[in-house]
């Protein structure tokens, strides 16, 4: 076994390679999208640009403007940082593991929300206030299905620790449970409505009206916004992580050595792809739904969830 | 106290209006809408309105004129395809009219802009607010009467437009959302007021004139060949139909033959304009509900289609290719074959498309049921064009009362009883189909000759009106010439006019976030109602 230091410094190191490429999964899905709809494509290094374009311009405040909207990007970020902290991206074994509970990184994920909507309404426009009432919406009946889908995991495993879920998913090898594709099929419904994707929210849009995450962020500008708008592009990436960590591990190194990390990181780039391409499909077939379909939407997800816990009780601890 | 209806006229308007006779000069075939003219008098104004009203007269506009030393307003009316214009007279020391409103509700907004323009008072008006003028002009500033200058009399600063009395709903939960005139995407200006509760709308106002840009004012004096840039500019999107309005007015008063093959290459420029219009507001209702597919093949089709417009008439909008008198640019030699090359490719790939739009039920989900304005409404305001059609209105200008050289075609008009957002994209799609049929009748019948005829001057005094059904619907400019053979006025009557007061009806009840979607499949032009 390695060193403690060398130990530290890689889990470091996982995060912030999680951080910096980030981006590079939002330009992935353009790109992906643009070859759907057939238009040519921006190359998929472009959120860079846009974030450093967004780095070097100048923060506008409105006068209204107290310390909840000025910290706010920073406590979006570092919530958002930590939560892809805590999630085993590349290897599991870890000194992060201690933290890579998913009730901790539902809790960072809910902070970041709960400051964003607060800033949103603190300076008053019409467009902030009602895309944070929308906001508390989704994420009021996403939320449930998530925990729903935790627990059918932590109850699989025996731990909310994703960490020992990866550990006891890969050792228990390739079963078929049916408790895990109704989870699956319900936390890929969240996923979408907590990241702003369509069908529940339009990323690319201008019509404030129809805004929801885009809606709360409108006020900000420069630094201010390149931090949320990294938050958001990471957010992105711990739904992809996360998916893949519960549902398909295989990869995953366990080992700290060489080839195991580099066939980890492999496996991670391809599940992320695989990620991408996914919302890039949904997002061309569907068009973004009628604001009161999301409730319809978000509750088939929390059924699903809650079936898969039933399909758990039921089929394998009754068993 | 209820009048019995009073005898009607051969013409269908009561007795106490009296008919003019047309000018000797003026041929009486079909070749474009017959308008009859009448005058009254100022104190029957309001009592016309109503009695219009029961006999089912459309209400078209009205506009008006300073002709020192007395206001001549003049209103059009139409029936079955026939218009009437009457007009009356009022000293412009005294300037007291009884308001039409009552009788037809179009009538609201146009008779507030004729008080913030000219300084009439409409004494039973309703709604005293300014319209057109807001309140960086002073009090009183009448900016169309003759006296005021055309350079206006500027400030050193505007003050804000901030205190207009927007209407309050009253309640527990009520909030406001102001939104523009400044607008996120890249469109015109406008402010939109909505009163909400929670997402749904209990009542949208909307506050335009932003735009205005004095384009009556600065008609005046103008050249035939001014005026018309001009008329290509007052709706960038409408250009053509514009352009040739005003053209048909001024050939109408100057009595001005055009020869046969510019009157067809009018048309097909109009009907092309209609297309490309269409394609693109297709695209950008997909956009609006998040169908980015929709909205990228749309928007290509009609870039496409707009290079060819530039590649054979110099211009991607066909901006200033109708001139008094003719077109400035012949159809070139294989023009022809091109555009009926391209008319294939475009029915090909529409083919293809029009399905898997119908087919998606995401997309159809948020259009079907969505902002739906009731035929009757639609009737009650005048609404024209495909908003009209899509309501049940079954009206359509180069049918019902043809002009060359659409009285020589057979026009198809897509009609639809929903009135919802989905409808209104089913009849912009069929209307498509319609013209680029319609552009293959028009390259069949375009006769050899000279595209211009050289310019008559015009008696003094002369005027005309000049009818197009362009894109959005209705269209029609009134010039008059003074004694100098200059514009002595000029009055262009955008479907829009008529076409925004639909929106503030169709969206009451629906919920925030569809009021892009809503909004764009009425797509009213705010430069063409500001003036």
């Amino acid at each position: 076994m390695a060193g403690s230091l060398t130990l530290w410094s890689l889990a470091l190191l996982q995060v912030l390679v999680f951080i910096a490429g980030a981006p590079l999964l939002t330009g992935w899905i353009r790109r992906v999208r643009s070859a759907l709809q057939n238009r040519a494509a921006p190359p998929i290094w472009q959120p860079y640009r846009e974030l450093a374009k967004l780095f070097r311009k100048n923060v506008v405040l409105a006068d209204e403007a107290s310390w909840i909207f000025r910290t706010t990007p920073y406590v979006v970020l570092a919530a958002t940082v930590s939560a892809a902290a805590a999630l085993p991206a590349v290897a599991t074994h870890l000194p992060t593991d201690a933290i890579a509970d998913v009730i901790v990184l539902v809790g960072f994920l809910a902070l970041a929300r709960f400051f964003l909507a607060l800033a949103a309404m603190d300076v008053g426009t019409a467009f902030g206030g009602m895309a944070a009432s929308r906001e508390m919406m989704v994420a009021s009946l996403a939320e449930p299905a998530m925990l729903i889908a935790v627990f059918t995991l932590s109850m699989t495993a025996g731990s909310t620790n994703l960490s020992t879920a990866v550990g006891y998913i890969l050792h228990s090898g390739l079963v078929l449970r049916p408790a895990f594709v109704f989870t699956l099929v319900g936390l890929l419904m969240v996923a979408i409505a907590e990241t702003g994707r369509l069908p529940v929210d339009n990323p690319a849009t201008h019509l404030e009206l129809t805004m929801i995450h885009e809606g709360m962020i409108l006020e900000y500008g420069g630094r201010h916004l390149a931090l949320i708008e990294w938050a958001s592009e990471i957010k992105l990436m711990i739904y992809g992580v996360l998916i893949a960590d519960l549902f398909l591990p295989w990869g995953i190194a366990t080992r700290l050595t060489v080839p195991s990390l580099l066939l980890g990181s492999i496996a991670l780039v391809a599940k992320l792809a695989f990620w991408g391409g996914l919302l890039a499909m949904v997002e061309t077939h569907f068009a973004k739904m009628r604001l009161f379909r999301v409730p319809e939407f978000l509750n088939i997800a929390f059924l699903l969830c809650l079936l898969g816990l039933l399909s758990h009780l039921i089929l394998e601890v009754a068993l | 106290m209820n009048d019995p209806m009073p005898a009607e006229s051969g013409s269908g308007l009561p007795l106490y209006v009296q008919p003019v006779p047309p000018d000797s000069g003026r041929p009486e075939r079909s070749s474009r809408p017959l308008v009859r003219q009448f005058v009254v008098a100022p104190e029957n104004w309001a009592r016309l309105a109503g009695d219009a009203a029961r006999a089912s007269w459309r209400w078209s506009g009205i506009w008006a004129e300073d002709r020192s030393p007395v206001l001549e307003l003049s209103l059009l009316l139409e029936r079955a395809g026939q218009y009437s214009w009457v007009r009356t007279r009022i000293p412009l020391d005294a300037l007291r009219l009884p308001s039409q409103t009552s009788a037809y509700p179009a009538a609201d907004r146009m008779e507030r802009r004729i008080h913030d323009l000219f300084g009439l008072v409409f004494s039973d008006h309703p709604d005293p607010r300014r319209w057109i003028r807001h309140q960086g002009w002073s009090g009183e500033d009448f900016p169309l009467r003759r006296m005021y200058p055309t350079a206006g009399r500027p400030e050193r600063s505007t003050p804000p437009d901030a205190d207009y009395p927007f209407v309050l709903a009253q309640g527990s939960g009520v909030c406001e959302i102001p939104v523009g005139p400044i607008h996120a995407g890249i469109i015109e200006p406008g402010h939109f007021r909505f009163q909400v509760v929670g997402e749904t709308i209990l009542r949208l106002e909307e506050r335009l004139g932003y735009a205005h840009k004095g384009i009556e004012k600065i008609a005046e004096g103008r050249d035939p060949q001014g005026l018309v840039r001009l008329a290509g500019r007052v709706s960038g999107d409408s250009t053509v139909s514009h352009a040739w309005a005003a053209c048909q007015a001024m050939e109408q008063a100057a009595g001005l033959p055009v020869p046969g093959r510019a009157q067809v290459l009018r048309a097909l420029f109009a009907e092309r304009e209609r297309i490309a219009n269409h394609l693109g507001d297709i695209g950008a209702i997909c956009g609006d509900v998040g169908f980015a597919f929709g909205q990228s093949q749309f928007g290509r089709l009609r870039e496409v289609f707009l290079r060819l417009n530039d590649e054979l008439f110099g211009h991607r909008l066909l901006m200033d290719v109708i001139t008094p008198g003719g077109v400035r640019c012949d159809l070139p030699a294989d023009g022809a074959s091109r555009l009926l090359e391209e008319r294939a490719r475009l029915r090909h790939e529409l083919a293809t498309l029009r399905p898997a739009l119908a087919d998606n039920t995401s997309l159809q989900d948020r259009w079907c049921g969505t902002g739906i304005l009731p035929g009757e409404v639609a009737r009650t305001l005048g609404v024209l064009g495909y908003v009209a059609r899509a309501s049940g209105v079954d009206h359509d200008l180069r049918r019902d009362a043809p002009y060359v050289p659409y009285d020589l075609l057979e026009i198809r008009v897509p009609v639809a009883d929903a009135g919802d957002v989905a409808a209104r994209v089913r009849i912009r799609q069929d209307e498509i189909d319609i013209s680029l049929g319609l552009m293959a009748d028009l390259l069949d019948i375009l006769p050899d000759g000279p595209c211009q005829s050289a310019w008559l001057a015009p008696q003094p005094g002369a005027e005309g009106l000049g009818f197009v059904e362009s894109w959005r619907g209705e269209l029609w400019a009134y010039v008059r010439f003074g004694t100098d053979g200059l514009i002595a006025r000029y009055h262009p009557r955008d479907p829009s006019v008529l076409n925004w007061s639909a929106l503030e009806h169709l969206i009451t009840g629906a919920i925030v976030p569809d009021f892009p979607v809503c909004n764009k499949s009425v797509n009213g032009s705010y430069a063409g109602h500001d003036l």
